[in-house]
């Protein structure tokens, strides 16, 4: 609850400070952890990027036809669950509740489905084609590392964001959790999305069989 | 003010037309990448490119999706260059001795 003299303050961009970029901590605190999590990405697909271009027996283990077409779709996949979440995001603004939930669940749907696509390739990859973390069969091991390492922490995060959000639109279709909790998830989803948007092209499509 | 009240009021992001063309791009620009899979180009020209298309997609996403572009200019501005500045700083021990190793393998 806030009494007059705290409202002046929220009200104020820079008289005390409370609320300086005009958003609540909740997504202030996730836009941090957003830029934090990028460098931990950067770091990694910058080392994976050195590797690749330093290594002249670097594995080309992606055949345009499945390997490619299946990353492709799981891509089209993610991008579409960044697209439900925008429609969710903008519901909750409206206080639409139901749809809300909806576009959230199809969110999930999305992640989902992704991360069963992955699981698919890395099975098939291990069990098929003999890659492992330390070795395989086409060229430096270093690929298994790398491949294994970063599509493996962004499952990691595609995972807990689908248990994210089935915490936030349970939450908030029981009017536990604000429109506020539904748009910082909203950001948590697509700096997913982003974060694939770099991992796709960098480590499969630099990975072409021909 | 509450937070359904400051998030009613904060929300004067694109609409869903804007956000749907948004989309198409994005698949539109992962579109143009597989195609450019098919081109055997250098791995150096190819990386360059791919990071060139990825950083639009990303900028497409953060000022969109994530409405960085309808927030204050005082949060972009808190983000966005430190973010870069650490990026150039990974960039200035990365790329020059990578290519000079490019150079020097056997090809």
């Amino acid at each position: 609850m806030h009494d007059v003299k705290t409202e002046a303050v929220v009200d104020s961009a820079w008289s005390g400070g409370k609320s300086p970029f005009a958003i609540g901590s909740k997504k202030l605190g996730m836009w941090l952890f957003i830029v934090s999590d990028t460098l931990t990405f950067s770091a990694l697909l910058i080392t994976y990027s050195y590797s690749r271009l330093t290594n002249p027996d670097w594995p080309r283990p992606f055949p345009i036809n499945p390997a490619i077409i299946f990353s492709t779709t799981m891509t089209v996949v993610l991008l579409a669950s960044s697209l439900t979440m925008v429609m969710a995001v903008m519901a909750s603004q409206r206080n639409d509740r139901k749809k809300t939930v909806l576009w959230m669940v199809a969110t999930m749907a999305g992640g989902l489905l992704f991360t069963g696509l992955h699981l698919t390739e890395w099975m098939n990859m291990i069990y098929k084609e003999h890659f492992t973390i330390t070795s395989n069969p086409e060229g430096t091991p270093l690929f298994g590392a790398v491949f294994f390492g970063i599509t493996g922490l962004h499952m990691t995060h595609v995972m807990i964001g689908v248990i994210y959000l089935g915490i936030v639109a349970v939450g908030y279709g029981r009017g536990k959790f604000s429109a506020e909790d539904v748009e910082v998830n909203g950001l948590y989803w697509h700096f997913v999305d982003l974060v694939w948007m770099f991992v796709f092209p960098l480590i499969y499509l630099m990975s072409v069989k021909y | 003010m509450s937070s359904e009240a400051h998030a009613v009021e904060a929300h004067a992001g694109a609409s869903v037309g804007t956000n749907i063309a948004i989309w198409i791009g994005l698949v539109a620009i992962t579109g143009l990448e597989v195609f450019l899979a098919y081109e055997e180009l250098q791995p150096s020209v190819m990386l360059s490119i791919l990071v060139v298309l990825s950083v639009v997609k990303a900028a497409m996403i953060m000022s969109f999706f994530m409405h960085l572009k309808y927030e204050k200019l005082g949060l972009v501005l808190l983000l966005i260059p430190a973010t870069i500045f650490c990026l150039c700083m990974m960039f200035i021990f990365f790329f020059p001795d990578a290519f000079r190793l490019l150079q020097m393998r056997p090809h």
